[in-house]
């Protein structure tokens, strides 16, 4: 059962990964990693982060992607002009990322018995479930880390808003 | 049962794929997209290692970087609004204001 879970969406997931990289229109770009973050909420699910694959579906999906298609179509972003790009990037940055994906790839796997395996919907601790647990620790052991944030954000809309007002 | 190591790999594809596309494309939302991608995929190794461990304490470090996501998104999008009202355009090559 996992494991038809996992291949599914982790399929899906690379497949949405691929296409957002091939896709020369934003949108359609934007449309793609859309689908990575729903197959990558199932994994969490499947993971026992229930309340991260819900976080994952309303925030990153609903909430960021939403802006994201909401620029592109307010810039009118049109389908990218083929340039040369850097040459630096070409000869060294797709090497480097084979060798990242070759690196960890075969540490992961070398190491696959040491890092155990996982159970479908297993929860972290027995006794509670995962949002009580999660939500216990947010707000005692990391009440002011959690407050700073909510700062953050409101500095960060505050920003928006003055970068992307318009210039007297 | 599936290895926890399955989970590590597909982030590991997610985040080279996500390096490739950030050095690839020209459009500058393209590539903020591809960024988006790589901190999903970092995301998924968190939630892998929290399983194994049976700590809540990754969990709570996914929820950070969501809301730090957030927030780079809102003021990153606001950046490229402000860079195309000035100079017209999306391309990252085209914008070489600090090159010349």
């Amino acid at each position: 059962m996992q494991l038809a879970l996992f291949l599914i969406f982790g399929a899906l997931a690379v497949a949405g990964a691929l296409n957002l990289l091939f896709q020369r229109h934003p949108i359609n770009s934007a449309l793609s990693l859309v689908v990575v973050m729903m197959s990558l909420a199932v994994l969490y699910w499947s993971l026992g982060a229930e309340f991260l694959a819900a976080a994952q579906v309303i925030v990153y999906s609903g909430a960021i992607m939403v802006l994201f298609v909401f620029v592109i179509m307010l810039l009118n972003a049109g389908e990218e002009k083929r340039t040369s790009g850097s040459r630096a990037a070409y000869n060294v940055g797709i090497p480097g990322a084979a060798a990242i994906l070759c690196l960890l790839t075969f540490v992961f796997l070398s190491e696959r018995d040491a890092l155990g395996t996982a159970n479908l919907g297993g929860r972290l601790s027995s006794t509670v479930d995962n949002i009580a647990e999660l939500s216990q620790v947010l707000f005692t052991k990391l009440l002011l880390p959690f407050e700073v944030t909510s700062v953050l954000i409101l500095v960060a809309i505050l920003g928006a808003v003055v970068l992307a007002r318009k210039e007297q | 049962m599936i290895p926890i190591a399955y989970y590590l790999v597909l982030a590991a594809v997610l985040f080279s794929i996500g390096i490739g596309a950030f050095l690839i494309k020209r459009n500058v939302i393209t590539i903020f997209i591809s960024i988006e991608l790589m901190l999903n995929a970092v995301n998924l190794t968190f939630v892998a290692f929290a399983h194994k461990w049976h700590q809540v304490s990754g969990q709570i470090f996914v929820f950070f970087v969501m809301v730090v996501a957030a927030a780079e998104a809102a003021v990153g999008l606001a950046i490229i609004i402000a860079i195309f009202r000035t100079r017209q355009t999306l391309n990252v090559d085209e914008i070489d204001l600090m090159n010349s």
